[in-house]
C-alpha cells in the first residue's frame, strides 16, 4: 500500500465531493427510493401510496407472469453465455494460430461491440423478417417450420439470442485471445513433447490455464444479458410474442414506466439488486481468491 | 450495462494484446495453415453478413426490399434513403444529442474518478473507507435495478428532456475510479516527494506530474466509456419525451412500426441503423489499440 503523501485538512473531501454528490443522489437515494416503494402500492385511483408490507413480493413470486420472465431471462442468459462462450472461443483459438495478418483477422472480428444492442437487434429483426428477410426464405426452401417470430415465440427467443450473442463477440473474442496470448509457449510444446495431439492439448493443457478468463467471460455475459439487454427487446420485440421474449428488466420497466404500477415494478428492481449483487460478490471472491492464491 | 460495464476485479491477462507476442518461433509444417486462413475468413464472412445485408437494404428502393427472393446486392437509392432518413427521424438532432450524451459522460466519468483516485490514494483523511465502499456499491445499482426511483429524482431536479439529466446522473464510476487508483499506485513515492521539494502543491503535481502519465489510461478509458454512452438506450428512453432530446438509438424503435397498418420504410430505418453504429465502430476501428487496452484493464 501506497502511504499518503500530502497532508490538508479540506482538499481530499472536495476532491472526492462530486462523485460522492453524484453516487449519492442518482444511485443510493433511487435504491432507497426502490426499497422504499416495493413496500407500498398504489391506491385504485393512484394518487397516494399504501402500506402494504411483502404485499408484492408474495404477489411477485406467485404471478405466473413474473415467473415466465424469470424463466425467459434464465434460457436467454443461459443461451447468449454458452452459445457465445463456445463460439468466441473457438474463433479465438483459430486467431491465435501463429499465422500472417492476425492483427487484420482481429480487428475483423472486434467491430460488433461498438453495436448497441437495440441496433444489432433490429438489423437482425431484417435478417428474420418472416415476409422478406432472407433467413426465413432460405429455410422456406428446406423445411416447412413456421419461422415467424412474430408467431412463434421460440423464434422470437432465437433472434434476440442471435442479436446478443453477435453484439459480444468482439468483446469476448478480445479476452480470449489475451487469455491465449498470455499461455507461454514453452507449456504447450512440453505437451507437444509429450506427443499429445491438438485436440488433446487444447482440452488438457489450454483450456483449464484459460479458465479464469473463462469464468470471468462467463460472469460477465450472465450480467450482460440480465441486465444490458433491454434496448433489444424493447427495440425488437416487446416481450413478444405473448411473453416469450419478456425477460425481468424489461418487465419491471414495462410494470413501472407503462402499466404505472410503482410497488410491483420497485419489488422486481429490489428482486434484480440481489441478482446483481450475487453476481458481483461471485466476481469478486473468484478475483481475490486469484491473486492470493 | 451494468455500470458502465464495470467489474473491477479482472483475472491476470496481459493488457498489451495488440502487441505481437514475441515467441520463439515453433517449427511448423509449411502450407498447413491454409485451413486457419479459410475458416477465419469464412467466421468474419459469417459474422460481417448481417451488417453488409443491412447496409444493401439501405440502398435498395422500397420494391426492392420486399421483392421475393430476397435481393442482396446494393441497389442506387443510397442518396434518397439517406437524406429520407435524415429528415424523417430527424437525424442532425439525434446524432448531436448522442455526441453530447456520450462525450459528457466519457468526460464526466473520467474527470471525477480522477479527482476521487487521487484524493484516495494522495491523502489520509477520515471516512476514507466509507467513500471507497459508496463507489463500490454503485456497481451492483445498474439502470435497471433502479428504475422508477430515479426517474422520480431525475424529474424532482427538473431534469427530464435535459442534457444535465442525459449525462450527470451516469458519471459516478466505481471501474474508472479503481482503474486510476490502481495507476495511481504504481507510480513511485518518489515523484510526489520530489515534486514537493520543487514546492508544488497537491493539485499542481495532480496537473503538472500525475496528468501526463495517466494519459494512455485516459485515451483508453475515453473509448470504452464513449462507446458505452452513445449505446445507453435505457436512460435517454427514461429521461426524454421530446424528440428534441431522442438520442439517435432511441429513434431507431420509434421508425419501428408496430401493429401494422403504416407500410414499413425497411430502407430508410436501416440508413438510420447505419449511421447510429457508424460513429461507435468507426472509433473502434480507428482507435484499436487504445479500445483494446481499454477494454481489457475496465473489461468494458
Amino acid at each position: 500500500m501506497k502511504r499518503a503523501v500530502f497532508r490538508n485538512r479540506w482538499l481530499p473531501y472536495l476532491l472526492v465531493l462530486p462523485q460522492v454528490v453524484v453516487t449519492l443522489v442518482f444511485f443510493f437515494w433511487p435504491a432507497f427510493g426502490s426499497l422504499r416503494l416495493s413496500l407500498y402500492r398504489s391506491s385504485p385511483f393512484g394518487d397516494r401510496l399504501i402500506f402494504a408490507g411483502l404485499d408484492n413480493f408474495t404477489r411477485l413470486l406467485g404471478s405466473a407472469d413474473y415467473l415466465q420472465s424469470v424463466v425467459n431471462s434464465f434460457v436467454f442468459a443461459f443461451a447468449v453465455t454458452f452459445g457465445g462462450l463456445a463460439v468466441s472461443l473457438g474463433l479465438a483459438v483459430l486467431a491465435n494460430q501463429k499465422i500472417r495478418g492476425l492483427a487484420l483477422y482481429r480487428t475483423a472480428l472486434l467491430w460488433p461491440y461498438g453495436i448497441a444492442p437495440a441496433v444489432a437487434g433490429i438489423i437482425w429483426l431484417f435478417v428474420f423478417h418472416p415476409a422478406y428477410g432472407v433467413l426465413p426464405f432460405v429455410l422456406s426452401l428446406v423445411t416447412s417450420v413456421r419461422f415467424n417470430w412474430l408467431l412463434e415465440g421460440w423464434v422470437a427467443m432465437l433472434l434476440i439470442v442471435t442479436a446478443a450473442v453477435w453484439k459480444q463477440l468482439g468483446y469476448n473474442i478480445a479476452f480470449f485471445l489475451a487469455g491465449l496470448q498470455a499461455i507461454p509457449g514453452s507449456v504447450l510444446e512440453a505437451a507437444q513433447v509429450d506427443g499429445a495431439d491438438p485436440v488433446r492439448r487444447f482440452w488438457r493443457v489450454v483450456f483449464p490455464l484459460l479458465s479464469p478468463v473463462t469464468f470471468f467471460l462467463f460472469v460477465l455475459n450472465v450480467v450482460f444479458a440480465f441486465f444490458e439487454t433491454f434496448g433489444l427487446v424493447h427495440a425488437v420485440t416487446q416481450g413478444g410474442p405473448g411473453r416469450a421474449t419478456e425477460i425481468l428488466v424489461y418487465k419491471a420497466y414495462n410494470d413501472g414506466f407503462v402499466n404505472q404500477q410503482l410497488g410491483t415494478s420497485a419489488a422486481q428492481s429490489v428482486i434484480l439488486m440481489v441478482v446483481v449483487t450475487g453476481l458481483t460478490m461471485l466476481q469478486f471472491r473468484y478475483a481475490e481468491k486469484r491473486v492470493t492464491y | 450495462m451494468i455500470v458502465e460495464g464495470g467489474y473491477t476485479a479482472l483475472p491476470q491477462v496481459p493488457v498489451d494484446v495488440g502487441a505481437k507476442v514475441a515467441r520463439p518461433a515453433r517449427r511448423r509444417r509449411g502450407g498447413s495453415r491454409w485451413w486457419v486462413h479459410a475458416g477465419l475468413i469464412a467466421a468474419i464472412a459469417l459474422i460481417a453478413f448481417p451488417l453488409y445485408y443491412a447496409f444493401a437494404i439501405s440502398t435498395q428502393s422500397l420494391a426492392e426490399v420486399t421483392s421475393v427472393p430476397p435481393r442482396l446486392t446494393p441497389s442506387w437509392h443510397l442518396w434518397a434513403n439517406y437524406v429520407a432518413a435524415w429528415h424523417k427521424a430527424r437525424l442532425g438532432r439525434l446524432l448531436l444529442n448522442s455526441l453530447v450524451m456520450a462525450t459528457g459522460i466519457a468526460v464526466g466519468k473520467i474527470a471525477i474518478s480522477i479527482l476521487s483516485a487521487f484524493a484516495i490514494v494522495y491523502f489520509d483523511f477520515r471516512g476514507k473507507q466509507v467513500v471507497f465502499w459508496m463507489i463500490f456499491v454503485t456497481l451492483m445499482l445498474p439502470v435497471p435495478v433502479r428504475i422508477m426511483s430515479t426517474y422520480e429524482v431525475i424529474s424532482t431536479l427538473g431534469w427530464i428532456d435535459t442534457y444535465w439529466g442525459l449525462t450527470v446522473p451516469l458519471i459516478a464510476s466505481a471501474t474508472a475510479t479503481f482503474l486510476f487508483r490502481q495507476f495511481f499506485q504504481t507510480v513511485p513515492d518518489s515523484l510526489a516527494e520530489a515534486a514537493q521539494l520543487d514546492g508544488a502543491g497537491p493539485l499542481r503535481f495532480l496537473w503538472s506530474f500525475l496528468l501526463p502519465l495517466s494519459w494512455t489510461n485516459v485515451a483508453a478509458l475515453f473509448v470504452i466509456l464513449f462507446i458505452y454512452g452513445w449505446n445507453e438506450y435505457l436512460w435517454p428512453l427514461m429521461i426524454t419525451n421530446s424528440e428534441e432530446m431522442r438520442t439517435v438509438v432511441i429513434g431507431i424503435e420509434k421508425l419501428v412500426p408496430r401493429g401494422g397498418g403504416e407500410i414499413p420504410e425497411w430502407n430508410v430505418i436501416m440508413a438510420v441503423a447505419m449511421m447510429a453504429l457508424l460513429p461507435p465502430v468507426a472509433v473502434i476501428l480507428f482507435m484499436q489499440r487504445w479500445f483494446v487496452k481499454g477494454l481489457i484493464e475496465t473489461e468494458k
